[in-house]
C-alpha cells in the first residue's frame, strides 16, 4: 500500500463517518422534541455534511493520482452516492438508528467526543490540507460536543425516566465504541508518516472525558460489553444498507439530476 | 385557558459588531440559561449575525402597558428642545 492509497482510505473513514451521521440526523428534521432542538440537530447535520463534502472532494483529487485509477478521481457526489455498503468506511456508531431522543443524544455525545480529540490531533497532521480542514472542523465540533454534553447532564441527571432512558441508550450503544479506535494497515502507515492521528492517545483522552461527564450526569460507564468491529473492512451493521438505499435513491435513479 | 406546558420563554439579544448595543432579535423556549444560550446560537446566529449573545428569561422583563402611553410618552410630544437637533453632527460619526 502506497502512502497516497493509505491517505485515500484514511480520508474515506473520516468523511464517511461524518456523512452517515449527517444523514441519520437529517432523518430527525421536523421531528425534534422542540423547534429549537430541531434546528440544533439539523445544524449539526449540515456541519457534518460540510465536513464530509470537503474531505471527499480532497479524497477524489487524491484518487486521480492513484496508479489503478488512470488519472480519474471520483467527485464528492460520486463517492457519496455511488459506492455500496461494503465500500463505506464509516464508524459503526454513526449508522445506528435514531431510536428515542436519548439514543440520538447519546450517539451524538460519544461521536462528538471522538471527533473532538481526533480532529484536535489531526490539526498537527503533516498533510497541510488535512491539518487546515481539521482546524476548521474543530470549531464546529467544539460546539457539537458542548451541545450534546449539556443534554447528557440534563437528561442523565434529570427525572427517573430520563435517567433510565439515557442509561439504556448508553448500554445499547457502548458496544460500538470500540470500533471508533480500530486501526488497520492504512492507519499504521498514516501514523508513521505523521499524517494520521494516534488513536491510542485519542482513546485515552476520550475515555477520560466520557467517564468524567457520565459521572457528572449520574450515569454508569457500561462494563464487560463485547465490542463490535468491522467497519474498517466494510462490514457494517444491518442498518447501513437501508440508510444508503434511501440516501442514494435519487442520484442513482435519476443519474442526470442536478440540484 | 390550557396550561402552558412549554419551557420558559427567553428573549434573545445579539450584538452584531464590537462597540454597538445588543439588539433584541426574538425569543425562544429553553429549560435553563445554558440551553437558552445554545438555542439562541442555533436559532438566531446561523447567518453570521453577531459576536455576542445575551439571553434573559422573559418573566424578568418588566414592561410598560398600553395604558401607560398617556402618562409615559405623550408629555414629551411638545418638547422639541429635548432633541439634539440644534447641534451639528461632525462628519464621520457613526451609530448616532
Amino acid at each position: 500500500m502506497t502512502k497516497d492509497q493509505a491517505l485515500f482510505n484514511y480520508l474515506l473513514r473520516l468523511a464517511d463517518s461524518s456523512l452517515i451521521l449527517s444523514q441519520r440526523l437529517a432523518e430527525c428534521c421536523g421531528h425534534g422534541p422542540i423547534l429549537e432542538e430541531d434546528i440544533a440537530l439539523t445544524n449539526i447535520s449540515l456541519d457534518l455534511l460540510g465536513h464530509a463534502t470537503s474531505v471527499l472532494t480532497y479524497a477524489g483529487k487524491l484518487e486521480a493520482g492513484l496508479p489503478e485509477r488512470n488519472g480519474k478521481g471520483r467527485s464528492e457526489d460520486e463517492l457519496a452516492f455511488l459506492r455500496s455498503e461494503r465500500e463505506f468506511r464509516n464508524v459503526l456508531l454513526a449508522e445506528q438508528p435514531n431510536g428515542d431522543f436519548a439514543c440520538i443524544l447519546t450517539r451524538q455525545f460519544l461521536f462528538d467526543c471522538w471527533q473532538f480529540y481526533l480532529y484536535e490531533s489531526l490539526q498537527k497532521s503533516k498533510d497541510e490540507t488535512l491539518a487546515a480542514l481539521s482546524a476548521k472542523f474543530s470549531k464546529e465540533i467544539t460546539y457539537h460536543l458542548r451541545h450534546s454534553s449539556e443534554w447528557m447532564l440534563r437528561l442523565g441527571d434529570g427525572t427517573l425516566e430520563s435517567h433510565e432512558r439515557m442509561q439504556n441508550a448508553m448500554n445499547e450503544l457502548w458496544m460500538f465504541t470500540g470500533d471508533l479506535f480500530g486501526t488497520d494497515e492504512a492507519d499504521a502507515l498514516m501514523l508513521r508518516s505523521g499524517i494520521g492521528a494516534d488513536l491510542t492517545q485519542v482513546k485515552v483522552k476520550w475515555e477520560k472525558h466520557v467517564a468524567e461527564l457520565l459521572s457528572k450526569a449520574t450515569l454508569m460507564v457500561p462494563s464487560g460489553i463485547f465490542m463490535q468491529s468491522g467497519s474498517l473492512q466494510g462490514k457494517h451493521t444491518e442498518h447501513l444498507g437501508f440508510m444508503l438505499a434511501e440516501m442514494q435513491y435519487l442520484p442513482r435513479t435519476y443519474t442526470d439530476s442536478k440540484w | 385557558m390550557e396550561k402552558d406546558t412549554q419551557w420558559p420563554l427567553w428573549e434573545v439579544f445579539i450584538q452584531a459588531n464590537p462597540g454597538i448595543p445588543h439588539k433584541h432579535v426574538g425569543s425562544l423556549h429553553a429549560a435553563d440559561e445554558e440551553m437558552a444560550l445554545q438555542n439562541a446560537r442555533d436559532v438566531y446566529s446561523r447567518r453570521n449575525e453577531g459576536i455576542s449573545i445575551w439571553v434573559v428569561e422573559a418573566k424578568f422583563i418588566k414592561a410598560s402597558s398600553p395604558e401607560d402611553i398617556g402618562s409615559f410618552f405623550e408629555p414629551a410630544n411638545d418638547k422639541v428642545y429635548r432633541h439634539p437637533t440644534f447641534y451639528k453632527v461632525p462628519d464621520g460619526v457613526k451609530y448616532l
